[in-house]
């Protein structure tokens, strides 16, 4: 039997969404022993799971390496990988936010200065407003640019808002909301679309899960 | 026929291929290296990308490297709409591939039938197009769909055109949630919320579709044109097929009947084709047409790693061995079918799979 290949994203929620995959019925016991192991196979289910990091999930499933995988929606948006995108798995929900220091006031006659880790989403979202603005493209503590007047606003992640708030940032628009998504690679689910449909029919049984 | 563990190499396909549309009355078609660039920026819709290559010709004309075979063809032939013109090409085309944002060099064979299409020609093109994805592997399948169907089922939702394009976008990621939530903020009925979440997610056997799609699409006359279409392939090529109509991209391109071809172990779609009669017409022809492209460069990687040495056997040899003695064990060797590499001295790090050293004079 063919293997089925699934990426599953390194951390937290990659645990939750192994949890969900298991009790589907595509359990790896091994993949819960400690060790800095990154890849578990189970012939018995037919499985094989590997731990990327997040942001590289998309790259393998859209390279084939994996048949499917779980991504964040604020990837798919970011690089647009040419993949199916299956379910909404409906956990690690957050959203695509816009901050600015709180009283903060938009001056439309300049061009406006953004940091943020997601190029793309943030010109394409200021695109569709017809707005001017200058990328700054950081990879991390993007809460300091507007403090340090790098920036005057950021386009980022927000979960609770925590960060924001600390650092005296507040949330002037919301772009998408995001949570995690089951993708899965074009030609893979071709030749393998029995068990990635069974395990879509099992994952959406569960009520929160949208389909 | 071949297996994953018999897979002929590209050159081999190429010829395959070549060999495979003259034996169905298809002649070359030899393309101009260039074209104008003036001819491409206003055809830049139905172009992959609208990077190209240019460069100035001897008298200051601007030209470009050729990014796409099927444009040229529709230019170069003659339209004549009462008969039919079969043509194959082997060509190069430049485009920016995705990963690197680099000019890239793609090899693509291919074939386009201009002039009367009929449900003949279309099942012909069809079953050329599984026979050309047999000839790579044997594990391969060729996914149809009718862009005609889909523009039904879209345009029942009466949206404006921004939004219809996201909607074509769900049903091409296959994303059923996505499409709810539009149809929700759209204020879309739940009957047409419903097929279009079905045409998303409906793909198999023919048969089983066309009966999904019975109760979706009663009377569709789009719906019995494809089935008419669909039924009349032979088994061995019905065999390869499924229904499946997230095929959305290039609709600018292309209408009608469209399919992709897909080779286990390749993770992109290796044949992409189906009518493309709008094109023409804003072409100003008025004939119609229908082709596909196989992507060569696509197979690069079911071949790479298929042999585990440089060679099959090295024969050492020196200048005291015997020319004559070392020419026969070459040719023996070569007769058995292995590669085989003559040299004096073995380079660092060349692996292979056996020795026999003449260098002495006689084998040790």
């Amino acid at each position: 039997m063919d293997m089925l290949n699934i990426a599953l994203p390194k951390g937290r929620l990659g645990e939750k969404v192994y949890d969900m995959f298991e009790s589907a019925g595509f359990g790896c016991p091994s993949i819960r022993e400690p060790g800095r192991k990154l890849i578990f196979e189970n012939e018995e289910t037919g499985v094989r799971y590997f731990w990327a990091k997040p942001s590289d999930v998309a790259i393998y499933v859209e390279r084939g390496a994996a048949d499917i995988g779980v991504a964040g929606k604020d990837i798919l948006l970011e690089y647009s990988p040419d993949v199916y995108e299956l379910l909404d798995l409906n956990i690690g929900k957050c959203r695509m936010a816009v901050a600015a220091p709180a009283g903060f006031r938009d001056d439309r006659r300049k061009t406006l200065k953004v940091a943020t880790k997601f190029t793309n989403i943030a010109s394409n979202y200021y695109n569709s407003l017809g707005r001017d603005i200058d990328i700054v493209h950081l990879n991390g503590s993007i809460e300091i640019a507007p403090i340090l007047g790098l920036t005057d606003v950021i386009v980022d992640i927000v979960e609770t808002g925590a960060t924001l708030r600390e650092n005296n940032l507040e949330v002037i628009e919301t772009i998408v909301p995001i949570s995690a998504r089951l993708i899965a690679n074009k030609s893979g689910f071709r030749f393998k679309s029995e068990s990635i449909e069974k395990l879509v029919n099992k994952l959406s049984e569960k009520a929160e899960i949208r389909q | 026929m071949k297996t994953s563990d018999n897979i002929r190499s590209e050159e081999q396909i190429i010829s395959a291929l070549r060999k495979l549309y003259e034996s169905m009355g298809y002649s070359q078609f030899k393309m101009i290296k260039f074209e104008e660039y003036d001819f491409y920026v206003r055809n830049k819709d139905y172009l992959p990308s609208e990077n190209i290559i240019t460069f100035n010709d001897t008298n200051g004309k601007l030209m470009a490297l050729k990014p796409d075979v099927t444009l040229s063809i529709i230019k170069n032939s003659p339209d004549r709409p009462d008969e039919l013109n079969r043509v194959y090409y082997n060509e190069n085309v430049y485009r920016v591939s995705k990963g690197t944002h680099n000019f890239k060099e793609i090899m693509q064979v291919g074939l386009e039938c201009l002039g009367d299409i009929d449900s003949y020609v279309i099942s012909e093109v069809l079953t050329l197009a599984v026979e050309s994805l047999e000839m790579i592997s044997d594990d391969c399948q060729l996914s149809i769909s009718d862009l005609a169907v889909t523009a039904a089922a879209v345009d029942r939702a009466s949206v404006k055109p921004g939004i219809k394009k996201e909607i074509l976008r769900c049903i091409g990621e296959k994303s059923r949630h996505q499409l709810l939530e539009i149809c929700e903020k759209e204020n879309i009925d739940k009957s047409t919320s419903g097929l279009l979440c079905a045409l998303a997610t409906l793909h198999g056997k023919p048969g089983e579709v066309f009966d999904s799609l019975d109760n979706l699409l009663p009377g569709s006359a789009e719906v019995a044109r494809l089935r008419k279409t669909v039924s009349a392939l032979g088994k061995d090529v019905s065999d390869k097929i499924e229904i499946d109509f997230s095929f959305v991209d290039n609709i600018n391109y292309y209408d009608g009947i469209v399919f992709k071809g897909f080779v286990k172990g390749i993770p992109n779609s290796v044949i992409s084709g189906g009518q493309y009669n709008r094109l023409m017409e804003k072409m100003g022809k008025k004939s119609e047409a229908i082709g596909f492209a196989v992507y060569i460069d696509e197979l690069e990687r079911m071949f790479s790693g298929s042999s585990d040495y440089d060679t099959d056997t090295v024969v050492l040899y020196s200048k005291n061995t015997d020319i004559a003695l070392l020419s026969e064990k070459i040719a023996a060797l070569r007769s058995s079918g292995k590669r085989v590499s003559v040299m004096k001295k073995i380079p660092d790090k060349y692996v292979y799979g056996e020795i026999i050293n003449l260098a002495g004079g006689e084998e040790k």
